[in-house]
């Protein structure tokens, strides 16, 4: 590689999708770049012209638009555009505008359509929504893989080097300096062409060896030599070492075979980091989940309650493990489930036997089997039609007060809607309740549903399951029918949006205003929930979990061929972002939320997130389309 | 240009000449241009050498990274130590570099017929004209764009800047590094002759952005 060309292949080596690519790519794209300056202002990409290369930006900000002029993209350095036109006959859909100074590389198409034939990484990121988020929510799967991630991934930081004549215990102090655990010992010029580089000023250096934590111990102290002896007098004239690019898989066989703890990972010639075995071992852990049969053997509240800190840590695990979103949220679901049962049984035992059947419903993330870490308990009880209020009431009251009580004290706070059995309205018997569904279906308002719209996320904990079985069916039944109770589920669904995406350290709103900050339930998930659930009703399907609600939906004619995995995708995406902030959050111990910070975005990230913002975002659109208000509102 | 071509005796140099150039009232959009870069041993092109060249073929829209030449040239003088800090280039890349004479006639060849872009143009126009006179007997000199002095003319002769001197404030930095970041360009790791010709590029292609038109002629930017 000409060095003159590395200032341009590292910076893009740092960006996706240049990222994930080989060196021999990298060097190909540097070497064969166009460059170009843009004032403030200027346009880059003009509607209909004709263009040869992908954009890419090396500093500076560029705005996208679509073809009406609605802005469809805000980007900064190390973004690219321009690879949805050159994807369909090279005509601009998309125009561009420099609105900072800017300087641009241009790719040209040969290498571009090389890139994509060749990566398929790179050809997934460029290519429309659908594959992205589908190739991203399948890599959170096997992002543990050791056979395709790069090792590279796992050098975290430059490796720490001396020269040959730096005494031992200067060396030993640089190891401490910088909590490593081992130092590479260079000396100048060049006998062995393979492991001489060139550091930024031009000088030839060549790696000699490694001294490890417990060379220092076998070489140096064990021999009884001197603090002040050289670095290079030491040193193993064996050197094993591993490139860049190599697998994980490689680089923990390389150490087998050779017997070593650490490797220097070198880029070409040019040392990078150095690899410890552990650092493989932390990547590849293995660990259950045992909490569950835990709760079960509680005999009180205060000993569940110490196991509140157990679900966090299991939480944490789940999601570093590459756990999808539906294994985390159902874990969790079963997790609270579990406790949720637990406390039914402990008031059952203090309380006696129930004078009447009954069932504890779930509601909410519980019910649909989609719990996080942050969440709070909604549940109602549905009591047999024998029950009499003044005999059985104190009875169910008390019940439902313990449960609650011991669920805050777990950590599921109380609901702020009052969403709770301990509310007399949300515990009646299944005739009651029956009304209340017919009710809301029959007469909505999106004022009245803006409240109830959580009941239609229901399932059974505990008790006579016949009592929600019943309630849904109702609901099944119904709502089909009934478009006017579409139309203002509808109209909910609308209520909370997605943001455009990202630019920089901000959020982008549709309108280009700038926030810190984005609630990712409140402008991702739920809104997606809200509107998978309104499709869900549509077809009269029993499923509560969005991704089976899905399923249900793509076994119809509702929406186009496609869609819903292209909805599930999103979702996923989604969910999984959320969870991940939310354990960053538990890692640097802070209370966790719903709330992701756009510095704390990778860009891979980001580039997905707002993938899936337009999926729901255009999925929006679709219901308000597909649900209008029936114009003969006034008959009925 | 072309009058010089009869005058010329060595072929490259003929060559050289008899490519025709853009004239004086081309428009800076249709010149073809070529940035060149070079480090020496020193300052002054009687004691000193090349030790190396970079160019970039380019045109006001696009910068042509892929027909980029770089060359290590050996100098007829010993390297002295003191230099090596100067130009980055070490012995054991210049032992074994061909002297310029072998490359004289590809670097004459990339610079036909387009205009040289420079980043203060008393490094490069003596030293490659003594270089060439040392070996061929005969010397080029030719006209250059120097992108230090349209930034001087922007900076350093307007009344705001007599201004500012008056005022005992020191005068704008025209270096490349300082006059591209008026512009929002990246900073580039210095002191290479292929990083800094890219640098001189985009600068150029900065400053007529900014603060001349794609139609403004040759004649008005060259020195």
């Amino acid at each position: 590689m000409d060095v003159e060309l590395l200032e341009i292949r590292q910076h893009m080596g740092q960006f996706p999708p240049f990222d994930g690519l080989s060196d021999e790519l990298l060097d190909e794209i540097a070497s064969r770049v166009e460059v170009s300056y843009f004032k403030t202002g200027t346009e880059i990409l003009t509607l209909n012209e004709t263009m040869t290369d992908l954009c890419y930006i090396r500093s500076g900000a560029v705005e996208v638009y679509r073809r009406q002029g609605e802005l469809y993209n805000r980007l900064g350095e190390g973004d690219i555009f321009g690879h949805f036109n050159l994807l369909r006959n090279q005509k601009v859909r998309f125009p561009a505008r420099a609105i900072e100074d800017t300087l641009l590389y241009f790719i040209p198409l040969d290498v571009f359509q090389k890139l994509c034939e060749e990566d398929d990484h790179f050809a997934d990121f460029v290519e429309l929504e659908r594959p992205r988020l589908e190739t991203a929510a399948e890599q959170q799967k096997k992002a543990n893989d050791m056979m395709v991630t790069r090792i590279r991934k796992l050098v975290t930081r430059y490796p720490v080097m001396v020269e040959e004549s730096t005494t031992v215990q200067q060396a030993a102090k640089q190891v401490s300096q910088s909590q490593a655990s081992a130092v590479l010992v260079l000396k100048e010029g060049s006998t062995h062409p393979r492991y001489s580089f060139q550091d930024s000023e031009g000088r030839t250096w060549q790696v000699c060896g490694i001294l490890t934590d417990s060379d220092f111990r076998t070489r140096i102290v064990a021999e009884g030599l001197s603090p002040q002896t050289p670095a290079g007098d030491v040193v193993s004239p064996r050197l094993i070492t591993i490139q860049s690019d190599a697998s994980i898989y490689e680089a923990m066989l390389t150490m087998l075979r050779n017997n070593v703890h650490h490797l220097p990972v070198l880029y070409r010639q040019r040392p990078m980091g150095v690899v410890h075995l552990s650092d493989i071992i932390r990547y590849e852990t293995h660990s259950g989940l045992y909490l569950v049969s835990n709760i079960f053997h509680q005999s009180n509240v205060e000993g569940l309650a110490r196991l509140a800190p157990d679900v966090s840590a299991a939480f944490v695990r789940m999601v570093q493990e590459g756990a999808n979103s539906q294994m985390v949220g159902s874990a969790l679901s079963t997790i609270g489930r579990s406790f949720t049962r637990r406390l039914l049984e402990l008031a059952e035992e203090s309380l006696g036997p129930p004078p009447v059947d009954y069932c504890f419903m779930v509601n909410g993330s519980m019910a649909r089997n989609e719990q996080s870490i942050v969440t709070d308990q909604d549940n109602a009880l549905i009591l047999s039609d024998d029950f009499i209020p003044e005999e059985h009431d104190g009875y169910f009251k008390a019940l439902a007060t313990f449960v609650s009580d011991g669920l805050d004290a777990c950590g599921y706070t109380y609901c702020k809607g009052d969403v709770m059995a301990t509310n007399t309205q949300w515990r009646q018997p299944l005739s009651v309740w029956k009304s209340y569904f017919t009710d809301w279906i029959a007469n909505p308002t999106p004022e009245r549903l803006l409240h109830s719209s959580i009941f239609f996320d229901l399932d059974s904990l505990y008790g006579e399951d016949l009592f929600v079985e019943a309630l849904q069916d109702l609901i099944a039944e119904q709502a089909p029918k009934s478009p006017l109770f579409l139309a203002a589920m509808a109209r909910n669904a609308l209520n909370r949006t997605p943001p455009l995406g990202f630019f920089r350290t901000f959020v982008m709103e549709k309108d280009g205003k700038h926030n810190n900050s984005i609630n990712l339930k409140r402008r991702g998930t739920a809104p997606m929930v809200d509107l998978v659930r309104i499709h869900a009703l549509a077809c009269g399907s029993k499923a509560q979990n969005t991704f089976q609600r899905l399923d249900a939906i793509a076994n119809t004619q509702l929406l186009a061929t496609g869609m819903s995995d292209k909805l599930s995708y999103a979702f996923e995406f989604m969910c999984m972002s959320r969870l991940r902030h939310q354990m960053i959050d538990l890692q640097e111990e802070r209370q966790p939320d719903n709330n992701i910070e756009p510095e704390n975005v990778a860009d891979s990230e980001r580039h997905t997130l707002k993938d899936a913002f337009q999926v729901l975002s255009n999925a929006q659109k679709f219901l308000k389309f597909r649900y209008p208000v029936p114009s003969n509102r006034a008959g009925r | 240009m072309q009058k010089r071509e009869p005058l010329a005796k060595d072929p490259a140099i003929q060559r050289f000449f008899a490519t025709p150039m853009p004239s004086l009232d081309t428009p800076i959009s249709d010149v073809p241009m070529v940035a060149l870069d070079m480090e020496t041993t020193g300052l002054d092109e009687r004691r000193h050498a090349i030790v190396s060249i970079g160019l970039v073929p380019f045109s006001l829209d696009r910068i042509k990274l892929a027909e980029r030449r770089y060359w290590v040239v050996k100098p007829p003088r010993p390297l002295d130590e003191a230099s090596i800090t100067f130009h980055h280039i070490t012995h054991s890349e210049i032992a074994h570099a061909p002297d310029i004479e072998d490359i004289l006639d590809p670097l004459l060849a990339a610079l036909a017929g387009r205009i040289v872009v420079v980043h203060f143009r008393h490094i490069e126009r003596p030293f490659l004209d003594a270089a060439i006179k040392a070996r061929r007997g005969e010397g080029v000199m030719f006209p250059m764009i120097d992108t230090m002095s349209l930034e001087a003319r922007l900076h350093r002769q307007k009344l705001w800047a007599r201004f500012r001197r008056w005022l005992g404030r020191p005068p704008v930095s025209i270096r490349l590094d300082a006059s591209r970041r008026r512009y929002g360009l990246p900073s580039y790791q210095g002191h290479h002759a292929l990083v800094d010709a890219l640098a001189t590029a985009e600068l150029l292609q900065a400053q007529i952005a900014t603060h001349y038109e794609p139609t403004t002629p040759l004649g008005a930017l060259w020195s």
